[in-house]
């Protein structure tokens, strides 16, 4: 019988609002990294002149991983026993989607990132080069989000270069690789992991794969799914009760707990610009009232400030 | 001859001597082939420092109003200053 999910608390919660993206590191067993793997199969070796979309392809074709249609339940998208069905059942993970996207999670897609070492973009006459940044799918203007959960099998060396991705980024509205030509950007980090590592992301985290340049293939499987009702308060929420007061601004002089919910969702990037950091702010501020149900919270003044009505005439 | 190398700086605000926060280089000259997360130092403190390091600076973003009800929406970086040098190679 399956354990009680691990809901998230109020400060992951608000770290996943503001930061776009939560980090479990080395939580799944051994034994489902090594059921994975060998579901996921082995590559073939390089051939001279052969394109490495061919290998890729055929990589994908011989492998246990199922096809499977958008909008299935993800209850029902994996077979029982499987490396993904019995990874989806971590309390961790149950979880963590339970609280990000509430009951009933829907499957949206799914895919085997292979990033292929130097020699086989030799082989086939290509070069090893990064992915360009982006944003996943299309615009989307939506407050709702979708989570990608990105899990990583085998120990990722920074050598092998691991996914790349920049914290903060995903309440900004952009079309996909559009903003492929912004090479660096301050605060990005790349996923150098240990096995079982496991990445839950906001769809609109700007990210990318990094370049590997090791001898060794590298694997990340990444799955995509969105809500099926509301997400509203569905993580351990009582810690959020009663709602703290309004903390001094500006003129401070002792400091806040960084615990809380204002001070994690007013905590900055390295990015940000000096204007549009106050925007994120305010934007942050709007995705946990949409979480929370509460239109009235704040934080830091930023939502009160601009809401507030003179008297009628 | 001469080949390219430009260098695009995203700073901090709209002016040339604001911190850098995203950077991107691209080398004409095919000596380095410079990609998506391959550097985590800014080669660049400011756009000025670019200057007083030779670079020419050939493009700056403008600034543009907020149109009204999207005052709140971001998308891209904004403040974006386009750079470059002229090398020369031989063929």
């Amino acid at each position: 019988m399956s354990q009680a999910p691990h809901l998230l608390s109020s400060a992951q919660m608000a770290r996943f609002v503001a930061r776009g993206f939560l980090r479990f590191d080395a939580v799944v067993p051994d034994d489902i990294n090594a059921q994975f793997m060998a579901e996921a199969g082995e590559v073939a070796e390089p051939k001279p002149g052969e394109r490495l979309m061919k290998t890729y392809g055929q990589a994908l074709a011989a492998n246990a991983i199922p096809e499977v249609s958008a909008g299935t339940p993800l209850s029902q998208t994996y077979p029982e026993g499987s490396a993904i069905s019995r990874l989806l059942d971590l309390p961790l993970v149950r979880g963590a989607l339970q609280s990000l996207l509430g009951d009933d999670p829907v499957f949206d897609h799914h895919f085997l990132h292979i990033t292929f070492p130097p020699a086989y973009h030799a082989a086939s006459g290509g070069e090893s080069v990064s992915q360009h940044t982006h944003q996943d799918s299309t615009i989307d203007p939506r407050q709702a989000f979708d989570v990608q959960v990105m899990y990583y099998p085998h120990k990722v060396t920074r050598p092998m270069g691991g996914t790349r991705f920049i914290p903060g980024t995903h309440l900004r509205k952009v079309s996909e690789v559009a903003l492929g030509r912004y090479q660096n950007i301050r605060g990005q980090q790349h996923m150098v992991c240990e096995a079982g590592t496991l990445l839950f992301l906001h769809h609109g985290i700007w990210h990318g794969g990094g370049v590997n340049l090791s001898d060794r293939t590298r694997y990340m499987f990444k799955i995509r799914m969105h809500a099926s009702g509301s997400q509203v308060r569905r993580w351990d929420v009582e810690p959020i009760e009663p709602r703290a007061p309004q903390r001094p601004i500006f003129y401070v002089k002792t400091p806040s707990d960084p615990e809380s919910v204002a001070a994690i969702l007013m905590t900055p990037e390295p990015w940000f610009e000096q204007d549009t950091g106050r925007l994120e702010f305010v934007n942050r501020v709007k995705l946990w009232r949409y979480l929370s149900g509460d239109p009235s919270f704040d934080a830091d003044y930023w939502m009160t400030r601009l809401e507030a009505e003179g008297a009628p005439a | 001859m001469t080949r390219q190398k430009v260098l695009v700086l995203y700073l901090a605000n709209s002016a040339l001597d604001a911190p850098t926060i995203a950077w991107a280089v691209y080398d004409g000259t095919g000596e380095k082939l410079h990609m998506a997360g391959d550097s985590e130092e800014v080669p660049y403190a400011t756009g000025l420092a670019a200057l007083k390091d030779g670079w020419r600076l050939f493009q700056a973003s403008q600034l543009n109003p907020h149109a009204r009800g999207e005052e709140f929406d971001i998308a891209y970086l904004k403040y974006e200053f386009w750079f470059e040098q002229l090398v020369e190679v031989t063929p």
